[in-house]
């Protein structure tokens, strides 16, 4: 008896040592990139510190937040955020449900379609970036001469990224065209995952199409569309390569966004306190984001 | 009679309806392909009629086949260099990523120890924290570090990632314990269960990390900007943008080193379609 409890002693301390080993590389690394940089961040809000300054770096309480409240730019920046989300999320997940149900009904070429629509996701953005730079050009791109043509000459005057008003419709316009069919594919995954026996039950029951998709289709994908709206979401606040490459925040910072904020004023020009503070406002923005999802999920758990 | 013909409209009305959604979802597709088929047909351009034809259908329309935009960008820049440091970099990423997350969740989801389910919590938790948001805080610590200017800054960064954590964690829950009970008896340790038995049978969810990540990284561009100041250690979309940012642009160039980043991914993406959708489909299964 004695033996075997000691057995079973230095079994459990094997499977515990073990596990740390086993878990120990991830947990080094997520503490030294991930976490650490975190609370850095937190930390160096509340701080002066610049990269390259010979005076020593100080504690100065709130005083980059009160900076915040009248920095003009900064609020530019992640309105422009914000009218993304509004504009993009909406627009974005209508379309990936579009096709998804368009592919899942089809029965020849359909993964010849959903192949072609899912291709720009693979496209690096650097890259979607230099196309579509190309095709805004006012004089002589593809879209303001397609547009002429096909409107007989009232369409395609526009200036698109050299414009004020058209730079970030421009964007969001090239962005939904790189991501939708990563959308797609999840509310594909969500369609297929419906019973089978719903859709039937409505064909008994003479339920129009129509009817179908609204009392069956749009409610068992609840789920699927609370994550990819909130993915969605977030995913517009860390909007950076395109604004970067091709207006770099312009015209006049019509297009400039909160990480291109924190890129430049943390690594551009140096102030590492004060693009903290800025971050610390964007994770709080992600964070409410995550926890109204979080509810959300829940509440639907509670009545499903 | 009267039946006959409701049929026959019924019948036509679905087969027009069948057309329209063909019909579509064509259209759909151009708007998705043209911007591919353009960048593609522009880099086989010569210089002069990149810009010329650019405006019209000719835009797609390859009339005189030419290697020469490749030939220039391998002239004048290390092309191969920077393919090599992005080969590099991203290998490096996803396989160590592969190796250190399915561990990390080895740990999490097989075995049992104090402080585990506390410390999952948090690396969930931290699944919402966006790379962007640390990137200042993180820049500061590898300059202390004395790491700039190196492949080693640009890959130890991404091997941890908690959501690749959670993906394997998710797989290693279902996998019945039975297998690895039969091994125990036979006086196999936890490394020779894991490496020998849980690995192989983990197909699936390797390769969902593999391509995530490699998607995710092929094309990742804000750290490696902030952390490369030459050439030599520098990964392909810093160096695309260095040399879209140079006047005067030369077009036909620019289009051949963008489609010289893109046509790797494509020819993966077109092998192993299957496997990069299953892989975004199960990266939505959340919640």
């Amino acid at each position: 008896m004695v033996l075997r409890k000691s057995t079973l002693m230095s079994q459990a301390r094997y499977e515990a040592y073990s596990a740390w080993l086993f878990a120990a590389p991830a947990l080094i690394l997520l503490s030294l990139f991930l976490i650490g940089p975190f609370f850095m961040s937190l930390g160096l809000a509340f701080t002066d510190l610049r990269l390259i300054s010979p005076l020593p770096t100080e504690f100065i309480g709130f005083r980059n937040f009160v900076r915040l409240f009248s920095d003009t730019v900064f609020f530019k920046s992640i309105g422009n955020n914000f009218k993304f989300v509004l504009i993009v999320v909406p627009v974005q997940t209508t379309l990936a449900l579009l096709l998804a149900i368009m592919v899942d009904k089809t029965r020849r070429f359909s993964n010849v379609f959903r192949m072609i629509y899912f291709m720009p996701v693979v496209v690096p953005m650097i890259v979607v970036s230099v196309i579509w730079y190309f095709m805004y050009n006012p004089s002589i791109g593809l879209i303001n001469k397609g547009l002429s043509f096909i409107s007989f000459g009232v369409l395609g005057k526009s200036l698109w990224l050299e414009g004020e008003k058209t730079a970030l419709p421009a964007i969001m316009i090239l962005s939904t065209w790189q991501g939708v069919g990563f959308q797609m594919v999840i509310y594909l995954a969500g369609l297929q995952d419906i019973p089978q026996s719903l859709y039937e039950a409505a064909t008994v029951d003479g339920s129009s199409p129509w009817h179908t998709f609204w009392y069956i289709t749009l409610p068992q994908l609840r789920n699927t569309t609370i994550f990819i709206v909130i993915s969605t979401t977030i995913l517009a606040f860390q909007l950076f390569t395109q604004v970067k490459v091709m207006t770099n925040g312009g015209p006049n910072d019509a297009t400039s966004t909160t990480v291109l904020y924190i890129y430049n004023q943390g690594f551009k020009n140096l102030k590492v306190g004060y693009a903290s503070a800025v971050s610390v406002v964007f994770i709080l923005i992600v964070l409410v984001i995550s926890l109204v999802q979080r509810k959300y999920l829940k509440s639907n758990r509670e009545v499903g | 009679m009267k039946s006959v013909r409701l049929r026959d409209s019924l019948a036509f009305r679905k087969k027009t309806s069948v057309f329209f959604r063909y019909f579509g979802m064509a259209v759909l597709g151009i708007f998705f392909l043209f911007p591919i088929v353009f960048l593609l047909v522009s880099s086989l351009k010569p210089e002069e009629l990149v810009a010329r034809e650019m405006s019209s259908i000719m835009a797609f329309i390859p009339r005189q086949v030419s290697l020469q935009n490749y030939f220039d960008v391998f002239h004048e820049m290390p092309f191969l260099r920077f393919m090599m440091n992005s080969i590099i970099i991203v290998g490096s990423i996803v396989s160590l990523g592969i190796i250190v997350n399915s561990m990390a969740a080895y740990a999490f989801s097989r075995l049992r120890w104090r402080g585990r389910d506390a410390i999952l919590t948090v690396i969930l938790a931290s699944m919402i924290i966006p790379f962007e948001s640390i990137s200042i805080p993180l820049l500061l610590e590898v300059n202390r570090f004395g790491w700039i200017d190196t492949y080693f800054v640009q890959i130890i960064v991404f091997i941890a990632i908690p959501l690749y954590i959670f993906l394997f964690y998710q797989f290693f829950l279902n996998i019945p314990k039975d297998i690895e009970t039969a091994a125990r008896i036979d006086g196999a340790g936890n490394f020779t269960i894991f490496f020998r038995i849980v690995l192989p049978i983990s197909k699936p969810v390797i390769a969902t990390v593999a391509i995530l990540s490699f998607i995710q990284q092929w094309g990742n561009f804000l750290w490696p900007l902030m952390v490369t100041r030459g050439f030599e250690v520098r990964p392909l979309p810093v160096a695309m943008q260095t040399f879209f940012g140079m006047q005067p642009r030369i077009w036909g160039d620019i289009m051949a080193f963008a489609s010289m980043i893109t046509i790797p991914v494509l020819i993966l993406f077109l092998l192993f379609q299957k496997w990069f959708i299953k892989s975004v489909a199960s990266s939505g299964i959340k919640g």
